[in-house]
């Protein structure tokens, strides 16, 4: 069975060791600017939430791509950009409605969550509260952001 | 090497922003943040110079292991000449703001001069601009953030401020970056608002700045560490569940819990204002006063209280701005704010604490300071007149009412911000500001922790806890037990503490790892961090030259060894209750084996010998 | 069943492959019309700027995709279809017989008619062919008047920029891609291409161009003649559909579709730019020029064909934009709506701008500019029709806070 992050807020306390862990694993500096999953504050809650791709099914960045530059991996089930083929048009950025698909200015490419390639994903090997893990697919509580996705595809009218 | 080997020097007088290499071989010598950024002021400043004098200098500086994925590896200090002590003043915080300073490429920001008008600075990578602040002068820290990150559209853009205390002179003024995190202590605020410098706002998305030297040895090391911290008592379960406030009944307990202006040593009133209570359902709304706990960046630690007001507490219940979730209090605000002035109304300490995030000022020395005016109250020094309201023990009203005037300036609050020192010696009695070198005591009593009677006598930002936590041995047994009402043996404990913490400051992580790091845990980190020799050895020296080049400096800013000392309450009025009733703080026992031990005279001046030991 | 498609942009390549999906057992002949392996128009202005090679171009890399998938690429251009024959006849005569039809053949570019329009110095820049010409004729230096500062102008301009010729950009109305950004932002961008070396004129339409000696002559109105080697016509583009003419497909602003992308005719479907399709949030028909959309309603269109029941729930309109390093999007109903109410932030020197257009407590439009991180989250906010409650106030405070609110409220994280 394929994994998936699990990404649970309530365990979340801010540290950004997920973005370190990524930014890191990608690109080699701990600049978290360069990190593809992002903890959000909700100052007025105390909340902190860590979001990044969650490999939808319906893949919008996949099929926004011209040149098909974001591609399946059937191993892990990323949608993973390929560099080399990227051109830069940050339409995949637009179409993506999670807002997971990011520009980077120093490499005129997009980035987005690969899952590591295989493994446990850095943000989730870092994460001291186990606010992020790497577990099978139907644990997750994905389902939400999935039904929601389901809506924006067919019905969008509902709420 | 995780130094970024460049620093902003900002001069405020002619408005310029001008990109350095940094000192690699002071580098070297002070390691970052603390110590290195004290070597810079030492050799750029004039130690005479007044603190709020447009001579002083105001240096943010983060350590090597800031913005790395070393636990807690987020932190930044602010060293300048402290308008509250008159000597060496290093504050130093969490949060975001550090990291990102690295981010953008900077080991350290120098600010000099005094700008003509209220600017604040704005920092992109390369990018350094200062920019008009009028707008947001006057406004308070959690407002200028806001405002600034609107103008700038960008929520990532981490903000360090000042609020209206450091723009009126509030002699405890501090620095708060992303909004509950602050350069709290010795009045590094005030010296930020003399020079008109409102803000720091940060972005830095630089890939290349700084890097481990060994990649593979630092995360290695840094996952053991991290470990380590997970599997201690005290960072691991302890303070991610309480806080800091997993003290405040431990301390009451052993009997160090100062109280009313230190007339006592035990609070009543100590578990209601406890960690354990911030976890219970209070009786008025069913919620617990604590939301969750939160962590600094890099921190596996999240010792961080995140707290919501009861929303019909007399402090609150008109001002809905208050009632989402921030800042909560931590044991020394909880202390000063509740056992020192006798205040066991949680809601009121929180509500308090929420006003000195806000406006950016120390609530130890606001707590201790009010604790003080309500002791002048008692001995019916101040008058209810000039107050506008009476300043009984233990009033939560008395409290609100002063920490809201404190931020504002007005009223009795423009006294108060002048912290205890000048408002016991204007009252005619400086025996009752429970302070050395002018800074206030933080929560633990010295007649009741005998080792913390010297370091607060010895520590050279003036009263402290975190400059040689002689609690952990004496009261949590790490690196191992030691009596507390027991003077053998401290002065050379408090030395290996205050060296090593000087360590710890300059690094860039955060004095709590030492609950559960050693030395060698830290010396496996730095070591792979920036390549080359870095035994332990070399780094307990470094710390020792950190702490000697701090004591030069207060020597030659005209402190002296008669400086080290305690109030006579401390020395003379024996503890009245608890386990260590009928002890004073017995320094004259300490002192002359502490000098000895650090290598000074007898009149506590660092020897030829030491100076030169030291390379200083 | 005989699948013929015409148009082997985004839409004819999604919706052949989805037809092979679909449909195992029928043919799908896909009608490329410029003797390319199928590629992205959108990357075009990638090539000029030099940063791709032809084959970057692709819509799919491999060269044999098509082939392998048992898709016939048939190169040539449409004369006419035929619904009653069910044929489509080609310009050389060939005739393709099909079951059904999409119409998949995007936009062609409009052009000015004035005198000199057809000097052999006036260009377009709409086929990669023309895209080649450019590259041969506009070495570093040459002067290239631009007539057009739309969207596709404004793509181009980027790789005229890279060619380092010396460009002056004509634009007819007051400002640069004003079908995709609110007048603030459309200032940003122009004061941001000034600033880095494009001359721009507003309000200004050539009357005629003249040529002498081999260089060109531009005739403003009022005397004035701008020099130039090249004239680039980018004026906009309209709905390739002429080879439709007397077949009774309707045509609006494009070729009106259902929400299976049928068309007025039984058997035709269109998708994609020519198709003229429903606004989500306005509920108005207009086509939507966008990759995404093209590829949306090229699959629904293929599984109609097919038999499968698939309908679209209306298209909305979005776009990201790069002029010389300035990052510009659009979202929905970014001119706002009746009975709506809108939060602007502004930072006209470090060029940042957005703009969050609002009817109740939904978002319905977006303009954003320097901005680039998140920005999917306004689709989804929009296309979501996700009730913003508190957080509408939060983001009038604050609107740099979108990816907060669509967390907080599409995902109720």
């Amino acid at each position: 069975m394929q994994k998936s992050l699990k990404m649970d807020p309530n365990k979340c306390t801010g540290c950004l060791q997920c973005e370190m862990a990524c930014a890191y694993e990608h690109h080699h500096t701990f600049t978290i600017s360069r990190s593809r999953i992002k903890v959000f504050g909700f100052e007025d809650e105390g909340r902190k939430v860590p979001y990044t791709c969650t490999q939808c099914d319906e893949a919008w960045c996949l099929h926004a791509c011209p040149v098909e530059a974001i591609v399946l991996d059937p191993a892990t089930g990323a949608k993973k950009v390929l560099e080399d083929l990227c051109v830069g048009c940050k339409v995949c950025t637009i179409a993506c409605p999670f807002g997971t698909v990011n520009y980077v200015a120093a490499t005129g490419k997009v980035q987005k969550c690969d899952l590591c390639d295989g493994g446990e994903p850095a943000c989730a090997g870092a994460c001291p509260t186990g606010a992020i893990t790497y577990v099978d697919a139907d644990w997750t509580g994905l389902d939400r952001m999935r039904r929601w996705a389901g809506r924006t595809d067919n019905n969008p009218a509902a709420v | 090497m995780t130094w970024t080997r460049k620093i902003l020097r900002v001069n405020l007088t002619a408005g310029t922003c001008q990109a350095e290499p940094l000192n690699l071989e002071w580098a070297r010598q002070y390691l970052g943040q603390r110590g290195l950024a004290t070597k810079y002021l030492v050799e750029e400043t004039d130690p005479k110079v007044l603190p709020l004098a447009e001579g002083n200098k105001l240096i943010f500086a983060t350590g090597p292991l800031t913005g790395t994925s070393a636990s807690t590896g987020g932190r930044y200090a602010v060293v300048t000449k402290g308008p509250l002590t008159g000597a060496i003043a290093c504050s130093n915080s969490g949060g975001y703001f550090g990291a990102e300073m690295k981010f953008a490429g900077y080991d350290m920001i120098i600010f000099e001069g005094r700008s003509e008008k209220p600017v604040y600075l704005l920092l992109e990578n390369d990018e350094a601009r200062l920019l008009d602040a009028a707008h947001l002068w006057g406004r308070t820290c959690w407002e200028t953030e806001e405002l600034i990150k609107h103008a700038h559209q960008d929520p990532q853009l981490r903000v360090a401020s000042i609020g209206r205390a450091g723009e009126n002179g509030v002699l405890f003024a501090g620095i708060v970056n992303d909004l509950h995190r602050a350069a709290g202590r010795s009045g590094v605020g005030a010296v930020m608002g003399s020079k008109n410098l409102k803000a720091v706002a940060i972005r830095g998305t630089r890939t290349d700045a700084y890097a481990p030297a060994d990649p593979e040895g630092f995360f290695k090391a840094v996952a053991a560490a991290k470990a380590v911290l997970a599997g201690n008592g005290v960072t691991g379960q302890g303070l991610p569940a309480y806080g800091t406030q997993v003290l405040m009944n431990v301390i009451n307990e052993v009997g160090a819990l100062p109280t009313r202006n230190h007339k006592e040593i035990q609070f009543e009133g100590a578990h209601a204002i406890s960690g354990e209570a911030m976890k219970q359902p209070r009786d008025s709304d069913g919620k617990p006063n604590l939301v969750t706990n939160n962590a600094c960046f890099g921190c596996t630690i999240a010792c961080g209280r995140i707290s919501k007001m009861d929303k019909g507490h007399f402090a609150v219940k008109d001002k809905p701005q208050y009632h989402g979730a921030s800042g909560g209090v931590e044991y020394e605000a909880a202390w000063a704010l509740g056992a020192a002035c006798g205040v066991s109304d949680l809601e009121a300490l929180t509500y308090a604490n929420f006003l000195c995030n806000e406006d950016g000022f120390d609530p130890i020395t606001l707590g201790t300071t009010i604790g003080a005016a309500m002791e002048l109250y008692e001995l019916g020094l101040i008058k209810k007149e000039e107050v506008g309201f009476g300043l009984e023990w233990g009033s939560a009203e008395a409290l609100v009412k002063l920490a809201e005037m404190t931020a504002q300036g007005v009223g009795f609050g423009k006294v108060i911000g002048l912290g205890s020192r000048v408002l016991c010696t204007s009252y005619g009695r400086p025996d009752l500001s429970m302070s050395v070198k002018g800074q206030e005591f933080p929560a633990y009593d010295g007649r009741g922790l005998q080792g913390m009677a010297l370091e607060y006598a010895t520590s050279n930002r003036g009263a402290c806890h975190v400059r040689g936590y002689m609690v952990s041995p004496e009261v949590l047994g790490i690196p191992l037990k030691m009596d507390p009402g027991a003077t053998e043996g401290k002065a050379p404990m408090l030395k290996a503490f205050q060296d090593l913490t000087a360590v710890v400051d300059s690094a860039g992580i955060c004095l709590f790892t030492t609950f559960a790091w050693g030395g060698p845990d830290i010396q496996s980190m730095i070591q792979p961090a920036l390549g080359g020799d870095w035994s332990l050895e070399r780094l307990m020296l470094l710390g020792e030259r950190v702490w000697n080049l701090e004591r030069a400096y207060n020597l030659a800013a005209g402190l002296t060894g008669k400086d080290d000392t305690l109030p006579p309450r401390l020395l003379n009025e024996p503890a009245k209750t608890g386990p260590m009733k009928g002890k004073v703080a017995e320094l004259g026992k300490m002192l002359p084996e502490y000098y000895q031990v650090r290598g000074w005279t007898p009149d506590g001046v660092p020897t030829p010998e030491t100076v030169a030991r030291l390379g200083l | 069943m005989r699948h013929v498609i015409i148009g082997a942009g985004p839409a004819g390549v999604t919706a052949a492959e989805t037809l092979r999906g679909a449909d195992p057992a029928g043919s799908v002949t896909l009608i490329e019309g410029e003797g390319e392996i199928p590629y992205a128009r959108m990357a075009i202005p990638y090539l000029l700027a030099g940063k791709i090679q032809e084959t970057g171009l692709r819509i799919r890399p491999r060269e044999d995709h098509y082939a392998r998938l048992g898709i016939d690429v048939v190169h040539g251009r449409v004369r006419a279809v035929d619904p009653a024959a069910s044929s489509v006849t080609l310009e050389d005569g060939r005739i393709l017989a099909y079951d059904r039809l999409l119409v998949a053949t995007g936009s062609r570019p409009s052009l000015q008619r004035i005198p000199g329009i057809d000097l052999p110095g006036v260009h377009t820049c709409w086929t990669l062919a023309d895209a080649r010409d450019l590259l041969r004729k506009a070495p570093p230096g040459t002067r290239v008047v631009q007539m057009g500062a739309g969207f596709v102008g404004c793509i181009i301009m980027q790789g005229l920029v890279s060619l380092r010729v010396d460009l002056t950009i004509l634009v007819r109305s007051g400002r640069m891609v004003s079908r995709m950004m609110n007048p603030a932002s459309s200032a940003m961008i122009r004061s941001w291409c000034e600033s880095r070396g494009v001359k721009i004129r507003v309000e200004t339409l050539p009357e005629s161009i003249s040529q002498e000696d081999g260089h060109l002559g531009v005739h403003l109105p009022g005397g004035e003649v701008l020099p130039a080697d090249l004239y680039l016509c980018l004026v906009g583009v309209k709905p390739a559909v002429g080879f439709l003419e007397g077949t009774g497909v309707e045509v609006g602003s494009g070729i009106r579709v259902d929400a299976r992308m049928a068309t007025s005719v039984p058997g035709i479907f269109a998708a994609g730019d020519v198709a003229e399709s429903v606004d989500v949030v306005t509920g108005e028909r207009s086509v939507n020029a966008i990759q995404p959309n093209a590829v949306e309603q090229g699959r629904i269109a293929a599984l109609g064909m097919a038999g499968r029941q698939a309908a679209s729930r209306g298209t909305l309109p979005f776009n990201v934009l790069d002029t010389l390093g300035l990052k510009s999007s659009s979202f929905g109903a970014w001119q706002g709506l009746p009975g709506g109410d809108s939060v602007e932030v502004s930072d006209p020197e470090r060029y940042r701008y957005l703009k969050l257009e609002f009817l109740g407590d939904r978002l319905v439009g977006a303009n954003a500019v320097g901005r680039t991180d998140h920005l999917g989250a306004l689709r989804g906010l929009i296309e979501g029709k996700v009730r913003l409650g508190p957080w509408k106030e939060r983001l009038r405070r604050n609107p740099a806070l979108l990816m907060e609110a669509y967390l907080a409220c599409a995902l109720k994280a």
